[in-house]
């Protein structure tokens, strides 16, 4: 076990029944690193951030103050928007930051406007998420009223505008660009990259810096207490502390923000402070690492460490920081069908392979559930997600503008390869299985060499 | 009553007035809408494109690809049950043909008396608390059927009309930005070099 006493970097104020006031905001420290910041250059703000190697949290994993560096110079004005949009199957911690601690994010979108030299800031809040838009609407209008916000934020000359926008239900819409097209009042359809990379094509063809929530509730902290100090808790690229979503089969389900990078999947799942264990003493049968779009581990690598670069090694994702728990009961050919509808209902519809692909790989896993599969379509579905996601690599090949097509495809190579004899029990025959999938992490039943070596 | 009248009309052009492009302020002009009537009207949406400077289609286009946007009634009460993973395996897909046989009506469909709509929805980030549901936005964590019942009782009986307004209505509270205290719309075209990062390019200090 590697539970450390790693501070609450972001959810210190969570234990406050009043932790959204501006109020208990201002008596625990609030609004300080705005204050700090604006003590010093932009440009220093940036290289603070920098050395805190703070990973985007959003599911892409890019260092943010890296991210910050891509706006052409002299090309203004430049946008902030905040991705609120969070909808990954499993994750649940964006929210709980816009209702608990609305100021705190507010905070963290002016510290990284004033970095950049954003001139106006759009907080894009998933639409199904009323009290998130209720919390932060409140925060703005008293940030507003006490001049954390607005024309001449603390009587100095930075001055910009936070507005609330609000989504109208699409899962797509958490893709930048998708983001993009959504705030301009359009369908929710990702661009194409390049030439559309935010940075530098954004917000009204404006350089526009796209962050996610988790990502800047950490600013006021490590402007507070300096980068360094972000950056000396956890392990290689993941640094500082994270939020992971625990779900599933354990027996205390819940959000815990833990060291990042040194904290292992058994602390989380088994640990009595965190998931406590499988419900009812079962075993665990298999788990998804990072959201429904990462490759599923397995009990033999429990004793990994939640460390980016480590878990992408093994052919799979921490994501979105979404951790689900299966036990030995859990029918996987089930599972499996209701990742795979997701994705199908959540195609935008733009791209051939992924609008036709996850709907023919939905169809083929519901005649297959209802009992009308036939041994070859195992294979079948392997068939079509290797037209989706060529080879099923990691990472991932894409034929598509976004990676929603690909996401489909972990489920099914997941599934296919690790639970083989679950869709034979239900084709009534043997799955032959013929296409070569890649990918390290869609590895055969244990004690059984996989069937393709990575 | 579909063009946005009176209170609602204000409250729309305040949100235009954000904008540095009138046209983003189409999604939340589309809940506008829903909040005044309960569905998005044809007439509104017509509305919306005068106010915000496009074609009626154009709004229908992206009016037509939220899941949140109801082109027809619907019930007084939307709930939104959750199917996905974390939900299904710890009973959503139970609580959901509950749900449509304690009200008589599948997944998608009005119950006759016009109040409750069944919906089967994507993840809705409650995953620790599942089995989850919304209603009209409002989160039920870790739901029985046995809950469930008594929610739709006390639905029915008016009893969570403080905590629950009618379908249409997602926040109660809006964001007002007081016009001594705005910075101003940033646009796209006429906005220059912001002087707080110009100031300090050229070298000037501003203390540490």
């Amino acid at each position: 076990m590697t539970i450390t006493d790693a501070p609450k970097i972001i959810t210190g104020r969570f234990g406050f029944d009043d932790s959204h006031t501006l109020e208990r905001y201002e008596a625990t420290g609030g609004y300080d690193g705005l204050k700090a910041a604006l003590a010093r250059k932009p440009s220093d703000i940036v290289e603070e951030v920098k050395s805190a190697s703070l990973l985007g949290r959003g599911g892409a994993g890019f260092p943010a103050g890296v991210k910050w560096g891509f706006c052409p110079p002299g090309v203004f004005p430049r946008y902030l928007v905040v991705n609120g949009d969070e909808s990954e199957p499993g994750t649940y911690k964006d929210r709980l930051l816009m209702e608990r601690d609305p100021h705190q994010l507010i905070e963290g979108v002016l510290i990284a406007c004033y970095a950049v030299g954003c001139s106006q800031a759009f907080l894009y809040v998933r639409g199904e998420m009323a009290l998130a838009q209720e919390r932060i609407a409140q925060a703005l209008n008293d940030a507003y009223a006490a001049g954390h916000v607005g024309k001449n934020i603390h009587g100095s000359d930075f001055s910009v505008d936070v507005v609330l926008h609000w989504g109208a239900g699409a899962y797509i819409v958490g893709e930048e660009t998708a983001l993009i097209e959504s705030l301009e009042g359009s369908r929710g359809m990702p661009r194409l990259k390049p030439p559309f990379f935010p940075a530098a094509k954004g917000l009204y063809m404006q350089p526009t810096i796209v962050n996610n929530v988790e990502t800047l509730s950490n600013l006021p902290w490590i402007i507070s207490n300096g980068g360094a100090a972000f950056a000396a808790l956890g392990a290689e690229n993941s640094r500082g502390t994270r939020m992971f979503a625990v779900s599933g089969h354990v027996k205390n389900p819940g959000v815990f923000e833990v060291e990042f990078g040194v904290t292992t999947f058994r602390d989380l799942l088994y640990a009595p402070v965190y998931g406590g264990g499988i419900r009812g003493d079962k075993a665990l049968k298999a788990f998804i690492p990072g959201g429904a779009s990462a490759p599923w581990m397995y009990p033999e690598h429990l004793d990994t460490p939640l460390e980016a670069g480590t878990v992408g090694k093994m052919g799979t994702m921490l994501g979105s920081g979404a951790i689900v728990a299966f036990d030995e009961d859990t029918d996987m050919v089930k599972a499996c069908l209701r990742l795979v509808r997701f994705f199908a209902r959540e195609s935008c519809g733009k791209c051939t392979p992924c609008r036709e692909g996850t709907t023919w790989l939905e169809m083929i896993l519901q005649r297959i559930v209802d009992g009308h599969g036939r041994p070859q379509d195992v294979d079948l579905l392997l068939d079509v997600a290797d037209n989706i996601s060529v080879g099923m690599a990691w990472p991932p090949t894409q034929t598509t503008i976004c990676p929603l097509g690909q996401s489909a495809t972990s489920p099914i190579a997941s599934a296919v390869m690790r639970f083989a004899d679950e869709f034979e029990a239900y084709v009534g025959g043997p799955a032959e299985i013929t296409v070569e999938v890649k990918g390290a992490a869609f590895v055969g039943p244990v004690g059984e060499e996989a069937p393709v070596s990575a | 009553m579909s063009r946005f009248d009176g209170e609602f009309l204000a409250t729309a052009n305040e949100i235009i007035s954000r904008y540095p492009v009138a046209r983003s302020a189409m999604i939340p002009l589309l809940h506008l809408a829903q909040e005044q009537d309960g569905y998005v009207t044809e007439d509104a949406m017509e509305h919306i494109a005068a106010l915000v400077g496009t074609t009626p289609a154009d709004v229908l286009g992206t009016c037509s690809f939220y899941e949140m946007f109801k082109r027809e009634p619907v019930g007084r009460y939307l709930v939104n049950i959750c199917t996905n993973i974390s939900c299904q395996i710890m009973g959503g897909e139970e609580l959901l043909h509950h749900a449509e046989e304690t009200l008589g009506v599948k997944s998608g469909s009005t119950t006759s008396d016009g109040l409750f709509t069944v919906e089967d929805v994507e993840c809705i980030a409650a995953c620790t608390e599942a089995p989850c549901l919304q209603v009209n936005y409002r989160y039920r964590h870790r739901i029985s059927h046995q809950e469930f019942d008594s929610m739709i009782e006390d639905l029915r009986s008016g009893r969570l009309d403080d905590e629950v307004p009618p379908h249409g209505t997602v926040a109660r509270i809006r964001q007002h930005i007081p016009a001594d205290r705005a910075a101003g719309p940033a646009d796209p075209v006429a906005t220059p070099e912001p002087v707080w990062l110009s100031a300090n390019a050229s070298g000037e200090e501003t203390g540490s």
